[in-house]
């Protein structure tokens, strides 16, 4: 009895060794047990194969100026817009430091290849394909895209203008392998 | 649980055996046979029944339409076809199991009303109420994940809107979005979960009904007058009378739903559900299951971002806040203090926000202007984090509305407001629907705004100052009741 009081002594505070024992099990237990979760919420992260997913080469050549074509990278739509002239003297016209996503025509292209647009065409609000790539489509008020789930209007260098989304439409990452040949991805 | 009586109380000898080991039938004669239930409660009192029969009816028809469906994103649509057209009363099975998911959100919407008209979520009833909004939360969970299962463009593209809602959250928004999904878009890895998780949740809610009728059999139910049963001359035994008046409002009830089924199944459904989803053409209009609509109109509210310049307003009007509270809790030093404390921890909170806002936010040409204009929380965040503010603030709803009178029959100006609350909720139910374009979005922005007021300003206000009428003393003493004879 004399020597558990003893083992038991509490310290100056009322503590004793048994309370450092369970805090040192509780640690432990929540170590154990945060290993045994990290498995099971990991095996819902994108999968091997789905992180291998190509990237997606795309030949230019038979695109017209004025025209759109979307092909699917990762599972989403890019779209591919060969711009005239004249569209991109329009849009390099407007004064982008005011717009919601404030930046430039030059920064959302490469530069020697101003014509090609390419734009991941996922809209930035909520996730729905914005319209505007086909020739009937409804295109907004900025004559670019516009998406039909909540009614965000792009305009022609994809950038937001009006509606609830809150960026412009993003640039994917892609290169030019040759002049007619884009690597998305 | 003490220990089975010693005496014969079944005279079924198989029966009492049973029970002296697992007194199963003791538990149903306490919980279901006698059970006192206040002598006055009403029809309204039905619908938590009707809301388990169909939570059982989802469950056996959905085990049944799991066994011939395929969860793949290239069989799934024809999978739910051959279920309507090949298989034996497959017609039958998804209608049910259709139809079924909105009489379930009927029976719950209503059961939810009169929790709040009669104050059922208030001392001792607390946890009753929250686990209750609990099954809510995991309903609407269930059926969104079952929505997506047949693979048609309201499936896909309802699954790709809701899910990049999270995709709002600053910093982990775009990971956890990805993580949803198991992959970069809405694909096979997002059905093949869903489907797991639908067939997992229902019984999950079962567990949690379970529970929620547990806490209900400690503090006996509510009843239309508000006060608890005094003595025995307040309350009738659960069986003859409950379960014949439960049983008949089932089978009203249930008279609707399967005419429903039978004479118009596709009532409630939109006709964009029975085209195959295709991922790269989003359909016109997107709207959610009717029974999400008041939600997502409230998420659809939010048109403006939170920017530098607001939050500078804000941080004024809360400067000018400061003395208003000096004055208004001149007499007591303690309210005062509070105020103070309360304002300057939303003062605080603002500038903090607003500098995290502006040190994580790049800006190509950097001016005094374009600082101003740095957004803090865009709209779409407001709205997410408002959409699930609305359900949230049930939780708290006890604590927010302290009144010690529980029914509406005696809070006169509560009742009003509650039919306002229900008028809102009806509005944000239809402009949900809309296009979000023109009157709509300004009926869906006061409705909101009510739906909030109601809760964090009228319900604390009316709490402390509404004259209440008199409260009768017992069940048995309610003029409604004594009229009637009982
Ligand atoms: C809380 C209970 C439940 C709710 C609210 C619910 C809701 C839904 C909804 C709204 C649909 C879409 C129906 C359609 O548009 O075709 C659906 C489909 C489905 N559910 Fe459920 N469900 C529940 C329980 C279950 C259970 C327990 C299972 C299986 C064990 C199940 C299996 C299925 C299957 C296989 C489908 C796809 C076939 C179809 O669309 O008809 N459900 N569910
Ligand atoms: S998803 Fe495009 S506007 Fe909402």
């Amino acid at each position: 009895m004399d020597s558990t009081k003893k083992q038991h002594a509490a310290g100056a505070d009322g503590e004793t060794r048994r309370d450092f024992l369970y805090l040192t099990a509780g640690a432990m237990g929540a170590v154990a047990a945060g290993t045994a979760v990290w498995p099971l919420v990991d095996s819902m992260s994108p999968a091997a194969d789905t992180l291998a997913l190509a990237s997606t080469e795309v030949d230019v050549t038979s695109i017209q100026a004025g025209q759109t074509i979307t092909v699917v990278w990762r599972g989403k739509p890019v779209f591919v817009h060969r711009r005239s002239a004249e569209e991109i003297a329009e849009v390099r016209a407007e004064a982008w430091q005011e717009l919601r996503d404030p930046q430039s025509d030059q920064s959302r292209v490469k530069s020697g290849h101003d014509e090609w647009l390419v734009l991941v065409g996922v809209c930035t609000h909520l996730g729905c394909i914005p319209m505007g790539s086909k020739t009937a489509d409804v295109k907004g008020d900025y004559n670019g895209w516009f998406c039909p789930c909540h009614g965000s209007h792009y305009d022609k260098s994809g950038r937001i203008r009006k509606g609830p989304a809150p960026k412009n439409l993003a640039v994917p990452p892609y290169e030019f392998v040759s002049d007619t040949l884009i690597r998305i991805g | 649980m003490s220990r089975p009586a010693q005496t014969e109380k079944f005279q079924n000898p198989v029966v009492q055996w049973i029970d002296e080991r697992l007194p199963i039938f003791t538990m149903l004669i306490k919980e279901y046979g006698v059970f006192p239930m206040p002598k006055n409660a009403n029809y309204l009192w039905s619908f938590g029944g009707m809301a388990l029969t169909m939570l059982i009816i989802m469950i056996v028809s959905g085990v049944v339409l799991a066994m011939s469906y395929t969860p793949h994103v290239d069989m799934a649509f024809n999978s739910v076809e051959r279920i309507m057209r090949d298989v034996n009363y497959g017609w039958l099975l998804r209608y049910i199991h259709m139809n079924g998911a909105s009489f379930f959100f009927i029976a719950v919407y209503i059961h939810i009303m009169r929790g709040l008209y009669f104050g059922s979520y208030k001392k001792p009833r607390e946890i009753l109420w929250i686990v209750g909004v609990v099954i809510f939360l995991l309903m609407m969970a269930t059926a969104f994940m079952g929505y997506a299962l047949p693979w048609s463009q309201m499936s896909g593209w309802g699954v790709t809107v809701i899910t990049s809602l999270f995709a709002k959250f600053p910093l982990i928004g775009d990971g956890l979005v990805t993580w949803l999904w198991g992959g970069f878009s809405v694909d096979n890895p997002t059905l093949n979960r869903f489907f797991a998780l639908h067939f997992l949740l229902p019984f999950v809610i079962l567990g949690v009904v379970f529970i929620h009728v547990w806490a209900l059999h400690i503090t006996g139910s509510n009843n239309p007058a508000g006060v608890e049963p005094k003595s025995e001359k307040d309350t009738l035994p659960f069986h003859p009378y409950f379960t014949s008046k439960d049983g008949f409002a089932l089978v009203v009830f249930l008279t609707v739903f399967l005419g429903t089924v039978f004479f118009a199944p596709l009532a409630l459904t939109e006709f964009d559900h029975f085209k195959a989803y295709d991922s790269m053409v989003t359909p016109p209009h997107i709207v959610p299951e009717w029974y999400f609509l008041p939600f997502y109109a409230i998420l659809k509210s939010f048109v403006y971002d939170f920017t530098v310049v607001l939050a500078l307003l804000a941080m004024g009007g809360l400067l000018l806040a400061f003395p208003a509270a000096y004055v208004f809790f001149k007499g007591d030093k303690k309210k005062r203090d509070m105020a103070f404390m309360g304002l300057g921890a939303l003062l605080g909170g603002l500038v903090l926000i607003t500098l995290l806002a502006i040190a994580t936010t790049h800006l190509e040409q950097p001016s005094a202007a374009a600082y101003l204009k740095v957004v803090i929380i865009p709209a779409a965040l407001q709205g997410v984090l408002a959409m699930f503010g609305s359900i949230l603030l049930l939780v708290v709803l006890p604590w927010i509305d302290c009144s010690p009178v529980k029914s509406a029959r005696y809070r006169p100006i509560y009742k009003k407001c509650l039919l306002v609350l229900l008028i809102s909720f009806i509005t944000l139910g239809y402009t949900g629907a809309q296009l979000p374009e023109g009157w709509p979005v300004i009926a869906g922005q006061v409705a909101t705004l009510y739906y909030f007021a109601h809760f964090l300003v009228i319900l604390p206000y009316l709490a402390r100052k509404e004259k209440t009428l008199p409260v009768p003393n017992s069940i048995s003493e309610d003029p409604c009741c004594a009229s009637k004879g009982n």
